[in-house]
């Protein structure tokens, strides 16, 4: 076994006990957006399809590069953007209480954007 | 220092970026700029990336790069800036497939470009595990999709022998990976990647729609996992580290998820959750003789207007319904009337834990009035109104009761021990466990059906002129 790949093992190993240690204490309103963030961030595949890209020959492996590139984008583009659209709404904080208003016809209302 | 080294660098940096924007989801008041800390981190990775030699040697695979990068982001936008809030699972099922669609190409590519030929060595054992891992989230994601926008049942599909069929498969993929290994060939591989897109499909297939989520979240994690095999097999620290990461918190938030449900993860995953039901009848309430007591939007909108303490219940009808606005008119115009109201949310309301809080901060209701089930359930008995708005097996007793239920241990909200209860369904259908709920059936429950937003709105109505 080579030296590499204990380097690459231990980095394995150290992460997933920073992933788990992350997660402990989230409280479950955030559960969605949580599962949708760290879903944009496996997107960083993307470096990796981009590489694969770099190094492929001949028309098999340059068309299933193609689309592992365009696959990878669409998870780190749609995955971040998606995420933020659902964190967007948990800013409106409490502070102004834009409820207890009777006419409040609701569906437009964004909320005092601050 | 060489430039391979400032490149590894920036990667140590979106690393770190990654773990803080994982850290800043963790808290409502830093998850939105987690996540933008955690966009920035992967765009300077990707930025980056370009710097390698390899990836500029061929203009053609530099154009083709760029090309796919564009169509990609120009699909994507768009799509995850219309998606309702409603269909946002099926969102986070397409794009985490997607991910692991590439995740298995990667692997693919690397090894027709370095296996031929060559005996076992320990990179084409990772890159087995990438597209094996890669290939079943794909296709377990499309189903899982496919189930959560309704293209195919949501009822668990099974078959005879399911089980050993299955295991029978997983055994075979097994055989072709260890097969791959040592001769190398390219035709074992692909035969490996087909029979897995084939496992994710059948592990999919008898999980109901209820527990959907729960499966979406362990597909995220089994992404992430291919991501860190990618990153094994591409020596790139930046992808194991973001893969591991999120593989491991993937599966300790999958148990949270079950937990919530109060079931092992085994049994979400293999027990074929609501097929029971379905066997002992009554699931499309079709033979149900029972009758149930309706009212008038009037009647509810005195007994609502009158009360002391009101608690709302929202489940997915009401997501479905887009009546996140309406339902908090109503709570608005009770608080205005000197009633104590507030929301009572099950961990698993909607259709993932936490997306009903996300459909009510959409409406601008106040944190301090949603309550977790937790906080929500003494209080209870207390309330002279527990108004259920399209919810059904989080209050439904069976839970506490029926030892038999298959829903029959999770925790629900106690809105039976609520002095009136009133349900505002479409239908008789049963909720996404398929089973019968005998609170709908209470004396003390009054029915009023129709869409979740209108009868909303006739309660509104009601409620100001009582």
């Amino acid at each position: 076994m080579s030296t590499g790949i204990l380097e690459f093992l231990t980095i394995f190993v150290l992460a997933a006990f920073v992933g788990i240690e992350l997660i402990n204490a989230v409280p479950s309103i955030l559960h969605t957006p949580l599962m949708s963030g760290s879903n944009a961030i496996h997107g960083i595949i993307l470096v990796g399809t981009i590489l694969i890209m770099g190094g492929a020959h001949g028309t098999a492996q340059i068309t299933l590069a193609f689309f592992a590139v365009l696959l990878a984008t669409l998870n780190i583009v749609g995955g971040f953007v998606v995420t933020d659209r659902m964190l967007e709404m948990f800013k409106a904080k409490p502070a102004e209480r834009p409820a207890k208003k009777p006419d409040a016809s609701g569906d437009e209302t964004d909320g005092g954007s601050t | 220092m060489t430039l391979n080294t400032w490149i590894d660098l920036v990667y140590l940096l979106a690393a770190v970026g990654f773990i803080l924007a994982l850290k800043g989801l963790g808290s409502p008041k830093h998850a939105r700029n987690g996540n933008l800390l955690g966009a920035a981190a992967a765009a300077l990775a990707v930025a980056f990336t370009f710097a390698y030699p390899v990836v500029r040697a061929h203009t053609l695979n530099l154009v083709l790069t760029l090309v796919a990068m564009v169509i990609g982001a120009a699909v994507a936008v768009p799509a995850a800036r219309k998606v309702k809030m409603t269909a946002m699972p099926q969102m986070v099922a397409i794009f985490n497939g997607v991910g692991g669609g590439a995740a298995a190409l990667v692997s693919i590519v690397v090894f027709v470009i370095e296996a031929p030929g060559k005996p076992a060595v320990y990179r084409i054992a990772e890159v087995l595990f990438g597209v094996l891992v890669g290939c079943v989230s794909f296709s377990g994601s499309a189903i899982a999709f496919a189930k959560l926008q309704e293209l195919m049942t949501g009822r668990p599909i099974t078959y005879p022998a399911q089980q050993v069929i299955n295991a029978v498969i997983a055994v075979a993929i097994v055989g072709l990976a260890v097969g791959t290994l040592i001769t190398g060939s390219v035709a074992l591989l692909v035969a490996t990647a087909l029979l897995s897109l084939v496992l994710g499909v059948i592990f999919v297939l008898p999980i109901g729609g209820a527990d959907v989520p729960v499966l979406i979240s362990l597909l995220n994690s089994f992404t992430g996992l291919a991501v860190a095999a990618s990153g094994f097999t591409l020596n790139n620290n930046l992808l194991i580290i973001a893969g591991t990461l999120v593989g491991a918190s993937g599966i300790l938030l999958t148990r949270m998820m079950s937990k919530a449900m109060g079931r092992s993860l085994t049994n979400v995953l293999f027990s074929a959750f609501g097929s029971v039901v379905t066997a002992t009848g009554g699931a499309d309430g079709a033979g149900e003789t029972r009758t149930v007591k309706t009212g008038t939007a009037e009647d509810i909108g005195v007994l609502l207007a009158y009360a002391r303490k009101v608690v709302i219940i929202p489940g997915y009808g009401l997501a479905v319904a887009q009546a996140q606005h309406t339902a908090r008119e109503l709570a608005d115009l009770l608080m205005e009337r000197g009633v104590d109201v507030f929301y009572a949310i099950h961990p698993v309301a909607g259709r993932m834990p936490g997306h009903m809080n996300v459909l009510l901060a959409e409406a601008n209701v106040p944190y301090d009035e949603l309550k977790e089930m937790d906080e929500a359930n003494p209080e209870m008995a207390t309330a002279d109104v527990a108004l259920v708005v399209g919810a059904n097996d989080t209050v439904n007793p069976a839970a506490k009761n029926t030892p038999g239920s298959p829903i029959f241990g999770m925790p629900i909200i106690n809105a039976d021990e609520a002095e009136h209860i009133v349900f505002l369904k479409r239908s008789m259908r049963p909720g996404f466990a398929g089973i019968d709920n005998d609170l709908l059936f209470d004396d003390k429950t009054t029915l009023l059906f129709g869409d979740a937003k209108d009868s909303l709105a006739k309660l509104v109505a009601a409620v100001k002129d009582a």
